[in-house]
């Protein structure tokens, strides 16, 4: 009668059983930071004095939020983290060639079902989507897992979304994810592990689900979970090397890692999309979701992009859309793979052509102007349609900006239109 | 600990406290110069050493930025009051020496510019005209890691006992 992340506990508390409400210490797998949180992490880390970190195989360094560095500052901040991973030689550390952290992790197969992997940014909750318990900590709980490699949690309750129903053509993950958000609010699921389930998510390929997973912060929660299947599997094998290739195995071979029904700490929420319409995300925040259809707002830019939206499917998504058409007037729409495998992928498929000819422009993998801090700024006035996860107030430049989150494929069709618009039903 | 609130609605996310522009900046005095300035501009020299910030619900969300509770303490924010707090940010402003107060229910009670007294012993907050407002107080331990002025100083303090 236990909950997937009671499970996962269990196992890292070493104390075999473990109940939602329980503080328990937990031995990490994977920990990852990256260019920005970085710094702050390895300057606690220094003060705390540990010469060595725990383990030098199990921390994940990609940079990916200020690459290539655009200013002194940042280049700065990738001196300092070049010469951590070298003193401490740590053995996964991809530089600015690699892409977005949360599309790195689960491509270099860092990430495996049943392990605790936390992460210095929000966003680490998408690895929840291959069956990890992957949660976001500030940068002096990171300096503590350097020192140590264990953290204290406290088993989080679980808030089950049951999904049924077979999506419309012209909706994706997006909408699924931005309609949930919308139902229960930003903070509806404040320290609770998110478990996304039913058929819908049966149904949906490792991306789609990376999508429902990388947004349960967005509503509080503390990781976003899906039951690792056949799908997780395939996704993972070839990906994996070493000591995860068996223990990917062991775990595939004696799986259990479902949630219990009864479980006294599984809360369940039923959600039928069948009918769910295109959903955007409103200024500024969140949960402020509408469906598309109801929304009159001219827009200035155009985001596809980030370790949200912006793989392989999404660039595909947006390239049907996008094929012969181009962008309307005035208009700017920035395109940015998540990593270089989608990158290359993108280039092998010719979609990088379409969107160049489209009147896109198509940058290397980074975060891009998601967070504001780097690439594609909006100025005061100014209207951002994104597929990113966040539209707070200044979060892609300008305060007195706007930023709408939507799918790729809406945010293909109002780039044409220069509007937030409904694709059709194909 | 006395001093003058500055409130702020529900949902005040990090990129808000601290926007991402200037998470290339570590220290804290850098940080606390943009503190809060999507929604009041120059808020660090606005404030008085020992003021506090009020928040309605969800103070805290988004962005695991540890910068943003940094920037907090820069400014000379003795702590924060909230109806509730995010996650991720009430472990980081504990880490960083920030004391977060959970009062649920106090926004309707207390006014923007007024002066306030927060009593950490008893877990109470009086406002101007004398109302008592509890929050949940903090257990030893935390408090210890806050009278330290973070996590680091007191595993630092701890093991030269």
């Amino acid at each position: 009668m236990s909950t997937i992340a009671e499970k996962i506990f269990a196992r890292a508390s070493g104390n075999g059983e473990a109940e939602a409400g329980d503080i328990v210490m937990a031995d990490i797998d994977i920990a990852m930071m990256h260019d920005l949180t970085g710094p702050l992490a390895v300057e606690s880390f220094n003060k705390i004095g540990t010469e060595k970190v725990w383990d030098s195989s199990k921390i994940v360094i990609p940079f990916d939020h200020q690459v290539p560095a655009d200013s002194l500052d940042s280049a700065n901040n990738h001196i300092l983290m070049r010469k951590f991973v070298k003193e401490q030689t740590i053995e996964n550390f991809y530089d600015v060639k690699e892409g977005v952290c949360h599309q790195v992790l689960p491509e270099k197969g860092h990430v495996i079902p049943g392990t605790v992997i936390v992460g210095a940014d929000s966003h680490t909750c998408t690895y929840g989507a291959l069956g990890a318990f992957a949660t976001g900590i500030g940068s002096t709980d990171m300096a503590m897992v350097l020192s140590t490699g264990q953290l204290w949690f406290k088993v989080p309750e679980t808030i089950r979304f049951n999904v049924e129903g077979k999506l419309k053509e012209n909706t994706s993950a997006k909408d699924v994810i931005l309609n949930i958000i919308g139902q229960v609010g930003a903070d509806g699921a404040t320290y609770k592990s998110c478990e996304f389930a039913g058929e819908t998510i049966s149904e949906m390929n490792i991306s789609d689900r990376m999508v429902l997973s990388n947004m349960a912060i967005e509503m509080g929660g503390k990781t976003g979970l899906i039951e690792p299947d056949g799908k997780t599997y395939d996704y993972l094998k070839d990906r994996v090397s070493g000591e995860n290739r068996n223990r990917l195995k062991a775990f595939i071979e004696k799986s259990n890692l479902k949630s219990d029904l009864d479980s006294p700490s599984l809360e369940i929420m039923d959600i039928d999309v069948s009918e769910l319409e295109p959903q955007i995300a409103c200024p500024h925040n969140v949960d402020n979701v509408k469906p598309a259809s109801e929304l009159d707002v001219e827009i200035d830019q155009v985001f596809i992009g980030s370790c949200t939206n912006g793989r392989i499917e999404d660039l595909r998504d947006a390239a049907r859309i996008l094929k012969g058409n181009k962008i309307a007037n005035e208009l700017r729409m920035l395109v940015i793979p998540a990593s270089k495998e989608t990158y290359l992928k993108a280039l092998d498929e010719g979609l990088i052509k379409i969107f160049v000819e489209a009147g896109a422009l198509v940058s290397a993998p980074c975060c891009g102007p998601c967070l504001g801090g780097h690439t594609g700024l909006i100025g005061p006035d100014e209207v951002s349609l994104s597929t990113s996860n966040r539209n707070f107030k200044g979060r892609q430049g300008s305060p007195e900006g706007k930023v709408y989150l939507s799918s790729a494929k809406v945010a293909a069709q109002s780039a044409i239109e220069g509007r937030i618009a409904v694709p059709k039903e194909e | 600990m006395k001093g003058k609130v500055w409130k702020f609605g529900n949902d005040i996310d990090t990129d808000i406290i601290l926007p991402g522009r200037y998470l290339i900046y570590t220290d804290e005095e850098r940080l606390s110069e943009h503190c809060m300035e999507g929604l009041v501009s120059d808020f660090k020299s606005k404030v008085n050493a020992g003021d506090f910030i009020l928040g309605g619900t969800n103070f805290g969300c988004g962005s695991s930025r540890e910068h943003a509770p940094i920037a907090i303490k820069g400014c000379g924010i003795s702590a924060v009051i909230a109806e509730s707090f995010a996650r991720i940010f009430y472990r980081n402003a504990t880490n960083v020496g920030v004391p977060l107060l959970e009062a649920p229910g106090v926004s309707a009670l207390i006014e923007d510019g007024e002066e306030i007294e927060v009593d950490m012993e008893n877990g109470l907050i009086i406002s101007e005209s004398g109302k008592e407002i509890e929050f949940k107080k903090l257990p030893p331990f935390m408090l210890e890691i806050l009278e330290s002025g973070g996590l680091i100083n007191y595993l630092k303090n701890q093991k030269n006992e």
